[in-house]
C-alpha cells in the first residue's frame, strides 16, 4: 500500500503562517501530508507538544518560524532554535530519526520556500516509512 | 459548566473552496462530531447574510461555540469574532479553519483535498470545545503617524493627516524630498510640469507645522504593535549643520570634485557636496563621503573655507533615535529595471539608447541639456525609436505590466514632436491607455504623424546592411499586424524600462514585517477590498511599493492610507488580544526559567509569596513562557496544552 506520511505543521502566525497563506493565494501547489496548526511564535512550542504529535499518530512534525532576527517577538525563534538542538538529542535517545522533526524557517513573503519545505519533508518521511508504533509506546509513555 | 454545543460553518467561498472540496459532504461530517449541534455549509459566510445566520443559531439553538471553515483567520478572523460578539458571545468562544489559503487552494484537485479539509474541521471542532472567554483589553494609541518615503504618495498621505493637527514623521533616505515624479519633465495625459505641481507640495510639505521631516534617514528597527510602535531612526550625517545652513550652496559652487547625478539618472555630474536638484526640500546640501577629497584623501575643505555661515562640520555623526507613532505607511516607490540586462538592445554599449528615466531628464529643462533633445555627439536626432515593454510583460524578467509605460511613451512621440523633426517609431505590444483622458490623448497622439509598429522589439544593432543604415541604430522589428519583419533605422532609441521592487525591498519587507506578491512589490491585505491595509496591523502601504501606478493612482492610495490611519486616530484607542499567558501560582516552583526568557520583561518575580507574576499589560502573548516553564504552571491562553493537544488528535484522528 502507499503509505501517506501524516505530518504535524507547527507554524508561528506572524512570517510561516502568512508564508504559507502566501503559497495559497499564489496557488502553489504542495503535498497535503502536513496539517498546519498556528501558534503565536516558534517560541511559543513546546518540547512536549512535538512529542504528543508524535504520540498522537504523527510520522513527522515540522515546526516553522520567523528567519533570526525577524521574530515578531524579537527573539522567541532563538529560543526555538536551542530547543532543537536538545529535542534532537531527546529523539536520538528515543531512537526516532532526526528527519521526522524538522525546523526551517520561513518567512511572510517565501509562499514559494513553504511549499519545497512541505514537499521535501513529505518526501523524506515517505521514505522513512511510518513512525514504528513500538518505538513510539515505549518512547513516549 | 454549561454544555458546549458547537454549530460549524462550511463556506464555499464561491468556487474558491466548493471547486476542489466537496464541501456537502464536510459539512455532513461535521455533524457527526462531538457537541456539534449544527453543521451548515453556504456560499458566502462573510457576507451579511452569512453572518446572520450564525447569529440566528446563537440565539435560536443556543450555540456556545462557532467554527468556520473558510479563508485565513488573518484575513475574516475579526470579522467572524465580531459576530460573536454582536451575539452575545465571547469573540474566543471561535476557531477558524484555514480550507482556502491552506487547502482548496494549496493542492492539486482530487478526493484529498476533501480529506484534508474534514481533517481540519475536525481538529477546529475538537480545539474549540476547549475554548474559554477570554477578557479584551483595551490600550491607547499614539496618536503620531511615520510616513516612510517622501515622494509624492508619502507627503499626500503626510499632509492628509497632518491637516487634521495629528503629528506625523516622513522619514526619507535621500537628501530631499520628491522622489522620481520629482525627475519627470511633464505628465500625461494633461502635459502639465511635475515640477510646477510638486515643487509647491514639497514646501507646503515642509512648512506644514504638523510635520516634521526626517531626511537622510532610515528606519533601522520596531517594535511593539499596532497603536503602539517604537521605532528607530538612522540619521545619517550631512557633515552640513541644518541649523546653521542658509542653502547658498557656495559649497557647491566651490566644490573641485565630482561625481554622477543621480537625479539627472546618470546623465550629469554633480559635485561632491551637493543637494539633488536645485528645488530640493531641505535645501541643505550633503557631503558624498565616496567621492569627497576630504574624506578620501584627507585634504580640501574648500567648501568648509568657502560657507560664511560656517555650517560645515566633518565631525558629525550619525544619529539614533526613537520615535512613538500608532501607523506607519510605507511609501517606500519603485525602482526603475536595469536595461542592460537585456544586451540585445545595446543599452551601455551604444550611446544614443536611453532608458525612459534618462529621456525624462533630457527633456527636462533643469536637465542635463536643459530640455534640448539631442544625441551623444550633440546633433538633433532625425528619427525615435521607442520601445515598449522593456522588461515588462516578459516572462523572462516580470510578467506583469509596469501601467504607465503606454501613456509615457505617447508622452514622449508628443515632446520630440514639439522640440524636433524627427520621425518617431513607437514599437508596442498593445496599448493599454486605461485612465481617465488617456484613450483620448492618445487619439491625439496617433494624429500627430507618428509611426506605430505592433511587435516586440528583437535586438538594436549597428551592423548597417544597407547604405542608409550606416552611422545609425538599427531596429529589428516584427509588425505583426503585417506580417513581415522590419528594420528601421533610427538615431535614437529610448527604452520603456519597467518598474521594479526596490532592491532592498526584502530587508523592508522584514523589518515590517510585510508579505510580497509573486511580482515582489508589498502584499495588501486584500487585493479588492483592503489594497492600502497590509496583515501587519497598523502598517499601511501607498503607491508604486504595492505594484506600478501612475500619479493619480499613487495619489487616491496614499490618501487611502491616510484616511485608514485617522480612522484610528480618532478612536483614540485599541482592542489588542487578549491572548496572554497567566501563571498558576500553586504550581510554580519560583525557578525564575520564565523570568529571564520573556522578551518584554513582562514577568517579575514577587519574593514575598516566591512565585513568579505576569504583568497582563506588558505581556504579548507569545508564549515563550508557558513552553519553557518545568513545571507547567503558565497557561499561554488562547493556545493552551489542552487545546494545542485537542487540536494535535484532531488533524491526526
Amino acid at each position: 500500500m502507499n503509505f501517506e506520511p501524516k505530518i504535524v505543521g507547527f507554524l508561528c502566525n506572524w512570517c510561516s503562517y502568512a508564508g504559507a497563506d502566501l503559497a495559497g493565494i499564489s496557488r502553489l501547489k504542495c503535498a497535503p501530508n502536513v496539517n498546519i496548526i498556528r501558534m503565536m511564535c516558534s517560541g511559543g512550542i513546546s518540547p512536549f507538544l512535538i512529542l504528543k504529535a508524535l504520540e498522537a499518530g504523527a510520522d513527522g512534525v515540522l515546526i516553522c518560524g520567523c528567519s533570526p532576527g525577524d521574530c515578531h517577538y524579537r527573539e522567541g525563534n532563538y529560543m526555538t532554535m536551542r530547543r532543537m538542538i536538545l529535542l534532537k538529542k531527546l529523539l536520538e535517545q528515543l531512537g526516532i530519526e532526526q528527519e521526522r522533526v524538522q525546523l526551517h524557517w520561513v518567512c511572510a513573503a517565501c509562499g514559494d520556500e513553504f511549499v519545497n519545505v512541505v514537499n521535501k519533508m513529505t518526501a523524506e518521511i515517505k521514505e522513512l516509512g511510518p513512525l514504528q508504533a513500538g518505538v513510539k509506546s515505549r518512547a513516549l509513555t | 459548566m454549561e454544555e458546549v454545543k458547537i454549530g460549524v460553518y462550511v463556506c464555499h467561498c464561491g468556487t474558491n473552496i466548493a471547486g476542489t472540496v466537496d464541501v456537502e459532504e464536510v459539512a455532513k461530517y461535521a455533524e457527526t462530531l462531538p457537541h456539534v449541534v449544527v453543521s451548515r455549509h453556504y456560499p458566502y459566510t462573510c457576507s451579511d447574510p452569512g453572518q446572520e445566520l450564525i447569529k440566528n443559531d446563537i440565539k435560536e439553538l443556543g450555540i456556545n461555540r462557532v467554527v468556520v471553515a473558510s479563508c485565513s483567520p488573518r484575513l475574516h478572523e475579526k470579522t467572524f469574532q465580531g459576530v460573536l460578539r454582536e451575539a452575545g458571545l465571547n469573540p474566543y468562544l471561535f476557531q477558524m479553519a484555514n480550507i482556502r489559503e491552506h487547502c482548496s487552494w494549496l493542492h492539486e484537485p482530487g478526493p484529498e483535498v476533501t480529506e484534508k479539509a474534514k481533517r481540519m474541521v475536525r481538529a477546529a471542532v475538537n480545539r474549540v470545545s476547549h475554548h474559554e472567554p477570554l477578557e479584551i483589553r483595551s490600550v491607547p494609541i499614539f496618536p503620531a503617524t511615520l510616513v516612510v518615503g517622501g515622494g509624492i504618495a508619502g507627503m499626500q498621505a503626510a499632509m492628509e493627516i497632518a491637516n487634521s493637527n495629528h503629528m506625523v514623521y516622513i522619514v526619507e533616505r535621500e537628501p530631499s524630498l520628491g522622489g522620481h515624479m520629482a525627475q519627470f519633465d511633464k505628465t500625461f495625459p494633461t502635459l502639465d510640469c511635475a515640477a510646477c505641481i510638486l515643487t509647491p507640495k514639497m514646501t507646503e510639505v515642509a512648512r506644514h507645522p504638523f510635520i516634521r521631516i526626517l531626511t537622510y534617514s532610515e528606519v533601522v528597527g520596531i517594535s511593539g504593535y499596532v497603536g503602539n510602535f517604537r521605532v528607530k531612526i538612522r540619521r545619517k550625517p550631512r557633515y552640513v549643520d541644518e541649523g546653521k545652513c542658509i542653502g547658498c550652496l557656495v559649497c557647491q559652487e566651490k566644490c573641485p570634485w565630482t561625481a554622477l547625478s543621480e537625479f539627472n539618472a546618470g546623465t550629469s555630474k554633480r559635485k561632491a557636496i551637493y543637494t539633488p536638484f536645485a528645488q530640493a526640500v531641505p535645501n541643505i546640501p550633503v557631503i558624498d563621503t565616496e567621492h569627497c577629497a576630504y574624506f578620501l584623501k584627507g585634504k580640501c575643505r574648500a567648501c568648509e573655507k568657502f560657507c560664511e555661515a560656517n555650517a560645515i562640520n566633518f565631525e558629525q555623526s550619525e544619529l539614533i533615535f526613537e520615535l512613538e507613532v500608532g501607523n506607519i505607511i510605507i511609501a517606500t516607490g519603485f525602482d526603475t529595471f536595469d536595461a542592460s540586462s537585456i544586451p540585445q538592445y545595446g543599452y551601455g554599449r551604444y550611446p544614443n539608447v536611453f532608458t525612459s528615466l534618462e529621456f525624462e531628464r533630457l527633456c527636462s529643462p533643469t536637465g542635463p541639456t536643459e530640455g534640448h533633445i539631442i544625441l551623444a555627439d550633440g546633433r538633433q536626432p532625425e528619427s525615435v525609436a521607442i520601445v515598449h515593454c522593456v522588461g515588462s510583460r516578459d516572462k523572462n524578467y516580470h510578467e506583469y505590466c509596469s501601467r504607465v509605460c503606454c501613456m509615457y511613451a505617447l508622452k514622449y512621440a508628443h515632446l520630440i514632436k514639439e522640440k524636433t523633426d524627427a520621425e518617431i517609431y513607437q514599437m508596442y505590444i498593445d496599448m493599454r491607455c486605461f485612465g481617465k483622458g488617456y484613450e483620448e490623448f492618445y487619439n491625439r497622439i496617433s494624429n500627430e504623424g507618428i509611426n506605430f509598429i505592433r511587435g516586440k522589439v528583437a535586438k538594436v544593432t549597428d551592423e548597417a546592411i544597407v547604405e542608409e543604415e550606416k552611422g545609425k541604430l538599427v531596429v529589428l522589428v516584427e509588425d505583426t499586424l503585417l506580417g513581415i519583419m522590419l528594420r528601421v533605422p533610427v538615431d535614437m532609441v529610448i527604452l520603456c524600462i519597467a518598474l521594479e521592487p526596490r532592491k532592498d525591498t526584502n530587508e523592508v519587507a522584514r523589518l515590517f514585517h510585510l508579505g510580497r506578491s509573486a511580482d515582489g512589490f508589498f502584499l495588501e491585505r486584500h487585493p479588492k477590498l483592503d489594497p492600502v491595509a497590509t496583515m501587519s496591523e497598523g502598517i499601511l502601504i501607498a503607491g508604486c511599493c504595492q505594484g506600478p501606478k501612475d500619479i493619480p493612482d499613487s495619489v487616491a492610495q496614499a490618501s487611502a492610507a491616510a484616511a485608514r490611519a485617522l480612522a484610528m486616530i480618532a478612536r483614540g484607542k485599541i482592542e489588542v488580544a487578549a491572548i496572554t499567558a497567566s501563571i498558576d501560582e500553586t504550581k510554580c516552583s519560583g525557578c525564575k526559567i520564565c523570568n529571564l526568557l520573556c522578551p518584554y520583561d513582562a514577568i517579575f518575580f514577587d519574593d514575598e509569596a516566591k512565585v513568579s507574576r505576569i504583568n497582563q499589560v506588558l505581556c504579548q502573548g507569545c508564549g515563550v513562557c508557558a513552553a519553557a516553564c518545568p513545571s507547567g504552571a503558565i497557561t499561554h491562553n488562547y493556545f493552551t496544552a489542552e487545546e494545542i493537544t485537542a487540536e494535535i488528535e484532531g488533524v491526526l484522528a
